[in-house]
């Protein structure tokens, strides 16, 4: 004979102040559990998604950026001729020699400066990164003085705005045109002639090539051909690695940042619960004994108690979720360490989180609750019913 | 005095409970120090960074570089006491994951102009004459062991090769703040290669650190300098020291800002767990202190004693969890040490920690010590349970 849940539910409720101060402390354990998480899977979505599978990016050897690279014409040629490039529809190969740097400019509210990459690009960056759509204005015009920024750049950074003017390498740049790339990289970029912005930074070399595989599991071969040739000090990579390379330290920092703090908090929710349970079960001593006069069995009250915990928990852990779940209107954005460049990313639930997040709450629930919960099943009846 | 003795024992009547709750504290208390230190190691390198320097780096953004031709004509700037060169380096140790921030330097004047970077005399003479040599700071050459003597192999990153250096020094601290992370090697021997390589990059430097002889002129000087170079292909941006450091950490302010919020958060967590022992042990209590009331004592007394009984367990707490802060925060800085060069538990810290147990203790007394002074005789006496 079980003891029905609704015994469970009706303690609950009976010491309203305590669950609610229990429950909450295991929600924001959640919350910070769960927010974590997103943070992470933000990043981590944000990266993935900038590359794709068959477009592969070669820059020099040993540079671990596009920032750090230099690939000068005559090499950019040798891997813009490989003959596992695909062709597009206008006939041309889809290979981008790009130009990458960094350029620091002050954010529109606070005036403090930070990292922008900025990005030349030649016609065929576009049709590269169909991910990438103009949402207002126009592309710039090849052999112009004008830029596209990302979203997250023209309402965050001055002078990104349509119309704005930017200046750098001893000119203006009139911004033209904004782009939004779903939730990628692309977005915290700004993008203008390649040829023009080598000849403003006074750099004469290429950072990347980058271009789609004709058929994706050529990589290989290609990978192998471009390594030994020995007229380039080249390396290739998929562009979907290379862009989860660029977040290994921060995934790695807040991955380490968020056990602890996971690890920390959930003891001391745990705790939280297991205060509670323990006063609970003191104070329901005779009532344990009259169930166990009435016949239920010690694994009942063992169950009683446990449920009771991890109803408790369960409810924290759902208002937890709920808080967190607001947490996707955000926008964190922040300077990448690897690429020493602004990297905007919003806090992203998925289905895996939700899970994890219910499962953890259930786990402190069960964790906080089964100590008290068998000394409930080990009273004696007597005893239990003579204490008042 | 026998009020005090009636607190220890109520704190004592329920062992489990109590001690359960400072547990919780000390957890938090811990967790607290912790992530403040995480906070001050973020502002590490403006905490250490002096009034008397300015550095002067491209104006468009720290990768671009800046012509060694500068150096003079910012050295007849007046006020300018010193200029020192450096540029990041950025080579890897072995693979990309042991991150060691290093630099060329010009090895004189950059010594001179940092003094917080102490060198035995032998070693520093050694260094200074020794092209192809290096020194590292004390806690970058006891993580790898290295020693004075050895040969260190950098992977170039930002300039392609391998470099090999002899270690010629191992820098100490003036001050604690100082960073013994780094290592620095001659300008004058990647500039050398640069030439024969890649002409193009060479007789480039990455910052120019400028000494000046009166802080409080930085601001003029700074803008003495950037007129020099007013539209010229590599114009200068020129801040003290500190503008400079803290810029790196406004650019990851996002972070910054998120753990603090998590720090407090942890507190208003164990705000709640106290919070419930003590409404739990006043609801306990409440015919205690009906009696109390009806042998003539006062509501404050009944106060006192719930507000001291709190302020025991969370102060037990606090000083519990400050002393497990510091092996903490020493096992937690090396697990992230390669990011931080500097993580010390600061005693605004430890303030903050005293400060946040204090207010814990209280606010988790309030509702109970209420519902308890205000609790009619009769009522409370009814009461079981």
């Amino acid at each position: 004979m079980r003891i029905p849940l609704s015994y469970t539910f009706r303690n609950l409720l009976t010491r309203r102040l305590t669950t609610i101060l229990t429950a909450s402390g295991m929600a924001l354990v959640v919350f910070v559990f769960a927010t974590i998480l997103m943070l992470a899977e933000g990043l981590r979505k944000t990266l993935v998604d900038t590359g794709s599978y068959d477009n592969v990016i070669v820059i020099r050897r040993a540079s671990t950026t596009e920032v750090q690279s230099g690939i000068d014409r005559y090499q950019a040629s040798i891997v813009e001729t490989q003959p596992e490039i695909a062709i597009g529809q206008n006939g041309r190969r889809l290979a981008a020699k790009e130009l990458m740097v960094i350029i620091n400019l002050p954010k529109r509210r606070s005036e403090k400066p930070s990292n922008v990459t900025i990005r030349g690009i030649n016609e065929q960056s576009l049709l590269l990164r169909p991910q990438v759509k103009l949402i207002e204005g126009r592309m710039p015009k090849t052999g112009s003085y004008e830029v596209i920024a990302g979203e997250n750049i023209t309402r965050r950074f001055r002078g990104c705005g349509i119309g704005e003017k930017l200046h750098f390498g001893m000119r203006d740049w009139t911004v033209v045109g904004a782009f939004r790339a779903g939730s990628t990289g692309f977005n915290s970029e700004i993008w203008g002639d390649v040829d023009q912005l080598m000849q403003a930074f006074r750099r004469p070399v290429y950072s990347s090539v980058t271009f789609k595989l004709r058929d994706a599991s050529d990589f290989e071969a290609l990978k192998d051909r471009i390594e030994s040739d020995p007229r380039l000090t080249l390396e290739a990579r998929r562009e979907i690695q290379y862009y989860a390379d660029q977040s290994e330290m921060m995934t790695k920092f807040l991955r380490i940042l968020g056990m602890s703090l996971t690890i920390i908090f959930s003891i001391g929710a745990m705790i939280g619960a297991t205060i509670t349970m323990y006063a609970a079960v003191a104070n329901r001593t005779s009532e344990i004994g009259t169930l166990r006069a009435l016949g239920f069995q010690r694994r009942n009250i063992l169950f009683a108690f446990l449920a009771e915990s991890m109803l408790m928990s369960i409810i924290g852990g759902f208002i937890g979720l709920f808080f967190a779940s607001f947490m996707q209107l955000l926008t964190i954005s922040t300077v990448n360490w690897q690429t020493f460049s602004e990297l905007a990313f919003s806090f992203t639930l998925t289905g895996g989180i939700v899970y994890q997040s219910l499962l953890f709450s259930i786990i402190m629930g069960f964790l906080g609750g089964v100590f008290p919960a068998f000394r409930a099943s080990k009273m004696n009846i007597v005893d239990a019913l003579s204490t008042r | 005095m026998h009020i005090l003795k009636l607190i220890f024992r109520n704190a004592l009547r329920h062992k489990l409970r109590t001690s359960l709750t400072i547990l919780g504290i000390t957890i938090a208390i811990l967790a607290f120090g912790i992530l403040r230190t995480l906070v001050s190691a973020w502002y590490s390198g403006v905490e250490a960074s002096s009034s008397a320097r300015l550095i002067s780096r491209n104006s468009i953004s720290l990768v671009f570089s800046l012509p060694l031709s500068y150096k003079e004509k910012i050295r007849q700037i007046p006020g300018v006491k010193g200029v020192s060169y450096a540029i990041w380096f950025n080579g890897a140790y072995i693979s990309e994951k042991n991150f060691i921030p290093n630099f060329a330097v010009e090895p004189k004047t950059f010594l001179e102009l940092y003094p917080e970077y102490v060198l035995p005399e032998d070693q520093k003479t050694a260094f200074i004459r020794d092209r192809k040599s290096a020194i590292a700071g004390r806690k970058v050459a006891e993580r790898f062991q290295w020693k004075v003597g050895d040969i260190i192999t950098l992977k170039g990153t930002i300039f392609p090769g391998t470099w090999d250096f002899v270690l010629r020094g191992i820098y100490y601290g003036a001050e604690k703040s100082a960073d013994k992370t780094q290592l620095f090697f001659h300008w004058n021997y990647l500039n050398e290669r640069l030439k024969k390589t890649t002409p193009r990059r060479a007789d480039q430097t990455g910052v120019y650190i400028i000494a000046i002889d009166d802080p409080d002129q930085a601001a003029e000087i700074s803008e003495a300098v950037d007129r020099t170079f007013k539209n010229s292909l590599a114009e200068t941006l020129t801040e003290t020291e500190k503008a400079f450091q803290m810029s790196f950490v406004t650019m990851t302010e996002a972070i910054v800002t998120v753990i603090q919020l998590v720090s407090f958060m942890v507190i208003i967590i164990i705000m709640a767990v106290v919070a419930n022992t003590m409404a739990m042990t006043a609801r306990e209590r409440i015919g205690e202190y009906a009696i109390m009331k009806t042998l003539g004592f006062g509501g404050w007394h009944i106060a006192i004693l719930i507000f001291g009984e709190s302020l025991v367990i969370t102060m037990t707490g606090c000083v519990l969890g400050i002393t497990l802060t510091f092996p903490g925060a020493e096992y937690f800085g090396n697990t992230m040490g390669n990011f931080f060069p500097v993580f010390d538990v600061s005693a605004m810290t430890l303030l903050l920690d005293v400060a946040a147990s204090f207010f814990v203790g209280l606010i988790a007394a309030a509702f109970p010590t209420w519902h308890a002074v205000n609790i009619r005789i009769a009522e409370g006496l009814r009461k079981i349970g």
